[in-house]
């Protein structure tokens, strides 16, 4: 437990620097995963979380990752929407762990939007 | 709902979208009594009886009325399809508290699941709000409360990547020693 607390002061003392470089990011691209109640029951909690571990993992700075509570189409949860200044919103369904990787992969680093991921191609 | 620590990950949604800037969640595992109970209490708005009194009617929610959902009436009928009971009380201005149990040895009762991911879920989503978390067994417990996790950090916010992973990581620890103690695992 005591060794536990140590890496949290070490964590707070490594994250203190990187914040004060990461404050002036202007072009800021929001991740917004549905967590009510359909979201939940169909997966959105590791969704959230492999989104949050793979934009941490790539440092992606400008990367916010968010949560929503309103309630999508349930039959096509998990939902995710990114809004990217300048851009139209995306939103991506029936998402998964993987799913989520290869959105951060092709979208936000690659800039490529995933057509077959969207809810354009679910219908 | 696949396990239980999901049921409370959207009980706790209702929380925060009742404006609560605490969330208090305990679980309590008592195979002794064939309980597992599991309580969620908030000090966000509450709710008048009227509302009350419908949010677990199942008629109520199939129907259309906007302010009736899923989520309540589910949790409900998990605990009581393991001979358990539900309870919630409210007081508007005051807050609510939410009460399921189950009967822990009974074949339909799901899983607890992680409970870690849940906290380290609505932490990341809302770092302002106070989340504390409570494990009781017949003669042990664990609490975790992201008040003191802030002390330690100094204006770090709590849902860095890095310090949900070490909170996810700290309370997997105490559940695991806590049930290496009661010899439940
Ligand atoms: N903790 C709470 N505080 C205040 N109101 C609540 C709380 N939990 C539930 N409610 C009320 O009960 C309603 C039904 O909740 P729920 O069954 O979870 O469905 P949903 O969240 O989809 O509306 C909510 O919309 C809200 O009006
Ligand atoms: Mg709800």
């Amino acid at each position: 437990m005591k060794k536990s607390i140590e890496e949290l002061n070490a964590i707070r003392e490594r994250m203190k620097q990187t914040i004060q470089m990461r404050s002036d990011n202007s072009n800021n691209v929001r991740v917004v995963v549905g967590m009510a109640t359909c979201g939940i029951a169909a997966g959105a909690r590791p969704v959230l979380a492999a989104f949050v571990d793979e934009v941490n993992r790539r440092q992606l700075k400008n990367v916010t990752v968010a949560q929503t509570g309103c309630i999508g189409v349930c039959r096509l949860e998990p939902i995710v929407e990114i809004y990217e200044p300048g851009k139209e919103k995306v939103t991506y369904v029936k998402v998964d762990e993987n799913k989520a990787r290869m959105i951060v992969a092709e979208h936000l680093v690659n800039q490529r939007v995933i057509e077959e991921y969207t809810i354009g191609a679910a219908k | 709902m696949e396990d239980l620590s999901l049921h409370v990950l959207d009980i706790a949604q209702n929380s925060l979208r009742a404006g609560a800037k605490v969330i208090s969640i305990e679980i309590r595992r008592l195979p002794g009594k064939d309980l597992l109970e599991i309580e969620v209490e908030d000090d966000g708005c509450g709710m008048d009886r009227d509302l009350l009194s419908k949010v677990t009617d199942p008629f109520f929610t199939t129907r259309k009325t906007r302010s009736v959902g899923l989520g309540l009436p589910l949790f409900k009928m998990a605990a009581e399809m393991t001979g358990g009971s539900f309870d919630i009380s409210s007081t508007p201005g005051k807050g609510t508290r939410v009460k399921a149990s189950f009967g822990f040895t009974h074949i339909d009762r799901p899983p607890l699941g992680s409970m870690s991911e849940t906290i380290v879920t609505l932490i990341q989503g809302n770092p302002d709000v106070r989340i504390r978390y409570r494990e009781v067994t017949e003669n042990a417990s664990f609490e975790f409360d992201t008040q003191e996790i802030s002390q330690i950090l100094q204006g770090v916010p709590l849902n860095e990547p890095e310090v949900l992973q070490w909170i996810k990581d700290h309370i997997d620890q105490c559940e695991q020693e806590l049930l290496n103690n009661e010899h439940l695992l």
